[in-house]
């Protein structure tokens, strides 16, 4: 293994562990909207997708592109706005109801 | 310019980290989710000008990708505007899958770029890719069928049958298989090919055997997995906040999956076996006794003159987005002294805490409603439940081994004096089993939508009311 490659191993590792330690206890009306928060997270694949895209030269690699860009795009743009509109109603029975 | 832009990559790195901790707590969960989304922006906006600053990227290849992004950007923003929000949660799962898709097509264009370059690189590029494109690819089908599933598109019992079993194994030979040949640094493109296409069958049938009540779990678990494959494209691009990133919702979602399994008190091996229904269903439970029909005047009377009602909404209230009507009517209940609370199970709805989010949006009092473990005792001393549109979650026959209901928590609404079901038909639910609560003697059925019938046992409890 290459010095980068091990550096970047033990970054993935130790996100492994960030991720395990970030959820944590959550109560189960939250489970949704973190779920739908998580899954705009790993629209990152976007970033993904548009490094690719300088090296790519076929016509078979342009209509892969432009699915990945397509598929990305949506994941990362409906993740954050769907999530958005779930805890947008949350704010809503905070200020209505008591706190519990 | 490549210290700057992994110092930003960092940045965006860190808020999403401080973003899905903010999202562990109601009162800062929606700062969360804009801080995550000002990282992404961010990782977004960085990469940009990377690719400005190296200036290879061909005309062709920006027009397409911009093309790409537009669309794909567009649909996004309108479906997640336009969703109802008891539709929600198929179109989490349908942005989990084109998410799944596009960190397989990565590895796809990675590999297309170069001819033979899976021929020529090490194990550290072949073994992410490989990962990438089967889990990517086991996602995207995985999850378009629980989208299905939960659009009532595809049948939401568990459809299982021996020979899919055996194919199913096969498959996963096959996928195996394909994978060791890559590494050892044969087979090149066309193989892997072969492995997109075992993975997506995979996804396929791996997802089918799983009845339709398990999708949450399930979608949380796939979407874990495409954490995952994006990780791995990190590998492949060598791009440090894919890696993390990846990694993060990786480990998040799968804890975020046994919290819910636990909600549900289910084991996740149970779920993923297809234990849900997988036992031979039809003798097990069958419906004995007569189901009696009542009248909206005679279900308001008996609303009215009760002093302690519990109401039992499931996702057919949802459905028929009655939240509205429902809230009204218990309002003139209290209004004319009726204790009334609302017992919320669990999985009421689709997702764990949907239930919630759809009561929350009609404005219900925080305070009335009640989970299961508060709201059961209750029942004993309960006058009249009002069902509307909940099913699995009331049926007796839970507390009895041998069926598809065997063993997951249900809201004792039989308990109480008497019981009025809101339903359209005699259909069964999810589980796709007779409910006994039905036949029950304290039992009356109120054979209406919703809707419709939440509004005239409205007018009929004003009239009635003393």
């Amino acid at each position: 293994m290459t010095s980068e490659l091990l550096a970047t191993v033990t970054v993935f590792v130790l996100a492994l562990l960030v991720g395990y330690e970030v959820i944590g206890k959550v109560p189960a009306t939250l489970h949704t909207p973190l779920m739908s928060g998580a899954n705009a997270v790993h629209g990152v694949i976007v970033v993904g997708v548009m490094l690719v895209a300088a090296t790519t030269g076929s016509t078979t690699g342009y209509v892969v592109l432009f699915v990945a860009a397509v598929f990305a795009a949506m994941n990362v743009v409906g993740g954050y706005v769907v999530t958005d509109r779930m805890l947008e109603m949350f704010r809503a029975r905070r200020s209505g109801g008591t706190s519990s | 310019m490549s210290t700057a832009s992994h110092l930003l990559y960092l940045v965006s790195a860190v808020t999403f980290v401080v973003g899905l901790h903010l999202m562990g707590s109601p009162a800062t969960a929606r700062r969360g989710n804009l801080v995550s989304a000002g990282g992404m922006v961010l990782a977004v906006a960085v990469t940009a000008a990377v690719l400005v600053d190296d200036g290879v990227m061909g005309g062709t290849a920006l027009l397409v990708l911009v093309a790409g992004l537009a669309v794909g950007s567009a649909a996004g923003l309108v479906t997640a505007r336009r969703v109802r929000m008891t539709a929600m949660p198929q179109l989490v799962s349908l942005f989990n899958a084109v998410g799944g898709g596009a960190a397989a097509l990565v590895a796809f264009a990675e590999v297309l770029r170069a001819e033979g370059v899976l021929d020529r690189a090490g194990v550290s590029l072949v073994l992410p890719t490989v990962l990438d494109v089967l889990i990517g690819a086991l996602t995207f089908s995985g999850s378009l069928v629980a989208v299905g599933k939960l659009a009532g598109r595809l049948p939401g019992h568990p459809v299982t049958s021996s020979a899919g079993r055996l194919v199913t194994l096969a498959l996963g030979g096959v996928a195996v298989v394909a994978g060791l040949v890559l590494l050892t640094g044969r087979g090149g493109t066309p193989l892997l090919v072969l492995l997109a296409a075992a993975a997506l069958a995979l996804g396929v049938l791996l997802t089918l055997p799983i009845g339709g009540a398990d999708m949450p779990v399930v979608i949380s678990l796939l979407n874990a997995c495409t954490g995952t494959a994006v990780a791995m494209a990190g590998f492949v691009l060598d791009s440090v906040v894919l890696v993390i990133a990846g990694a993060l919702v990786g480990a998040a979602g799968a804890i975020l999956t046994l919290l819910m399994a636990e909600a549900m008190n289910r084991s996740l091996t149970s779920i993923l076996l297809g234990g849900y229904g997988t036992a031979d269903t039809a003798e097990a439970v069958a419906a004995t006794g007569n189901v009696r029909a009542t009248s909206v005047d005679d279900a308001g009377l008996q609303l009215a003159y009760a002093s302690k009602v519990v109401v039992v909404p499931g996702y057919g209230l949802a459905a028929a987005q009655a939240q509205h009507e429902l809230v009204a009517l218990c309002a003139a209940l209290e209004a004319s002294g009726v204790e009334v609370s609302y017992g919320i199970h669990p999985v009421a709805g689709r997702m764990p805490g949907h239930m919630n989010v759809l009561l929350a949006e009609a404005d219900v009092p925080y305070p009335q409603l009640r989970d299961l473990e508060e709201v059961n005792p209750e029942f004993a001393r309960t006058d009249v439940v009002l069902v509307v549109g909940a099913n699995d979650v009331t049926n007796p026959a839970a507390r009895r081994p041998g069926n598809p209901v065997s063993g997951m928590p249900i809201l004792d609404v039989d308990r109480a004096r008497s019981v009025i079901v809101i339903k359209r038909s005699m259909g069964t639910g999810y589980a796709g089993i007779d409910n006994e609560l039905y036949t029950d003697p304290r039992t009356t059925m109120l054979f209406r939508d919703a809707k419709a019938g939440l509004r005239e046992l409205l007018t009929a409890v004003q009239t009635y009311a003393r």
